[in-house]
């Protein structure tokens, strides 16, 4: 079972990939949009890189709900 | 009405990753053309192509990069140099003013590497797999208005698509747009990106490529009796267009002058060109009337000259006809028996080259032209030729599927350089 910091650690990978944000400032209290600078379509392939990574399923209705990078860990983590 | 000087030229393409080294081998004759040596080519009936010699991926950053489709990547590539090239800082806004800014850059197939690699992951993955950026990625604008967006731009972006005329005929339209007064300065050109495995088994469907593909180097040679098709190609050229009094005002440095185009459309068929020629010299009558030039002031075209075996005919024989007696004082190229056809980038790189033709007084050869088509009636540079002293003013002929005939004359008048 991963625990919170390795999946913060590869959803920091996967927005750094899609989006060029550094690592280090993927941490859980940053909001995606406000603090990280990733825009909406950015955002939708983060969402399926999650799917992709953590073999979870983001429905588009729970995805709006993922405003900053802790809320993304702990869906992954509850769903894992 | 106002001179439309040429303050800055970039290029992309099979010879070189700029414009110095891709005119450099130009005038030394090298070909750009290669083998396919991926695997998805195996089975392919043409496997040779122009590939850029220079790699998007070594120059645009990764992350603007996966968001960009390659038709894209090339023209910002080649807009950059351009930009760059007529004294003004990439991406900074406000050395021109955004509002007489314009854009008009074609491709003439768009972003097909975007929409066919996005349909593989659709059909093998899923819908979800389906990148968000599709769509802005595989649009036939988007070079154009990721240009827009790098230069600040908001006098208008425009994107014409008329096959392989397309960035003869966005030339065409930025020049309309300064004279008419809509902007006082212009970014034009276009860019092609479609080395995939469909567009090649698709035109080879045709029988329009060259097979060659044992000696690609030699597989595009307009004129030459040997010829069998044209060789796809991918690149980019743009260049920056302004008003002369805009030029001077900013004090740019100046090429030359696009002095005029001619627009006609063949109405015979879709991919065949009117053997008659009708369309193809009244282009080239219409650019002449245009640009307030006589038929003995063209010194050089740059044709179209594909390599195909019934196109290089026709256009001689409409070559004759625009230029009368003239033609005997014209040398004429084809410079894709080097680069190969870049499609909607194509007209604007050999606008291009016709643009330095005048301005290094120095006519590129046609290669691999070995035994003559006979009885053309033209006179074809099958070597280096110089071109003489004083005002000189050349054509450039681009024609696409479709029917478009579109040529555009430049001349070295205004050159301060």
């Amino acid at each position: 079972m991963a625990t919170t910091e390795e999946i913060r650690a590869q959803l920091a990978e996967l927005v750094n990939d899609v989006a060029g944000v550094p690592v280090e400032d993927v941490q859980l209290d940053k909001s995606f949009v406000d603090d990280l600078d990733v825009d909406s379509l950015a955002m939708v392939e983060i969402i399926v890189g999650c799917e992709e990574k953590f073999g979870v399923t983001i429905p588009d209705e729970e995805s709006k709900n993922l405003k900053t990078v802790g809320d993304a860990v702990a869906y992954v983590e509850a769903h894992l | 009405m106002t001179d439309i000087v040429i303050t800055g030229l970039g290029a992309t393409t099979p010879l070189g990753g700029d414009l110095a080294s891709t005119w450099q081998a130009m005038l030394a004759g090298q070909s750009g053309i290669t083998s396919i040596t991926e695997d998805w080519a195996a089975d392919l009936a043409v496997r040779i192509a122009g590939m850029v010699k220079v790699d998007p991926s070594e120059i645009i950053d990764r992350v603007k990069a996966r968001r960009l489709d390659r038709s894209s990547q090339l023209a910002l590539i080649a807009a950059q140099e351009a930009w760059t090239d007529a004294g003004l800082t990439w991406e900074l806004e406000g050395e021109v003013d955004p509002l007489r800014l314009s854009v008009s850059i074609a491709s003439g197939i768009g972003g097909l590497h975007s929409l066919l690699n996005n349909w593989d992951a659709q059909r093998d993955k899923g819908p979800r797999r389906v990148s968000p950026f599709t769509i802005p990625m595989l649009m036939a604008n988007a070079p154009a208005a990721n240009i827009g967006l790098a230069v600040h731009a908001k006098a208008g972006v425009h994107a014409p698509v008329s096959a392989c005329a397309s960035s003869n005929e966005a030339i065409s339209l930025g020049v309309d747009l300064l004279r008419l007064g809509r902007a006082d300065i212009a970014v034009v050109g276009g860019t092609e990106a479609t080395i995939h495995p469909l567009p090649i088994a698709a035109f080879s469907q045709m029988q329009a490529l060259s097979r060659r593909n044992d000696e690609p180097e030699r597989a595009s040679r307009p004129w030459d009796r040997g010829r069998d098709g044209f060789v796809m190609a991918e690149g980019a050229a743009v260049m920056v267009i302004e008003t002369l009094e805009h030029a001077k005002a900013r004090g740019a440095t100046i090429y030359g002058t696009i002095a005029g185009a001619g627009i006609t459309s063949d109405s015979h068929d879709i991919v065949q060109p009117d053997p008659s020629g009708e369309g193809q010299s009244g282009a080239m009558l219409k650019a002449l009337a245009d640009s307030k030039l006589a038929a003995s002031d063209i010194v050089h075209v740059n044709a179209h000259g594909t390599s195909t075996p019934q196109g290089d005919v026709t256009e001689a024989g409409s070559i004759r006809t625009a230029l009368g007696e003239a033609v005997d004082g014209c040398i004429v190229t084809s410079t894709k028996s080097m680069t190969g056809h870049l499609l909607g980038g194509a007209g604007a790189l050999e606008t291009i080259a016709s643009v330095m033709a005048l301005h290094d007084r120095m006519v590129p050869p046609t290669i691999n032209l070995e035994d003559p088509e006979p009885g053309l009636g033209i006179d074809i540079a099958s070597v280096p030729r110089p071109l003489p002293a004083g005002d000189l003013a050349a054509i450039n002929n681009s024609f696409g599927f479709g029917g478009h005939n579109v040529a555009v004359a430049v001349t070295n008048a205004n050159a301060t350089r």
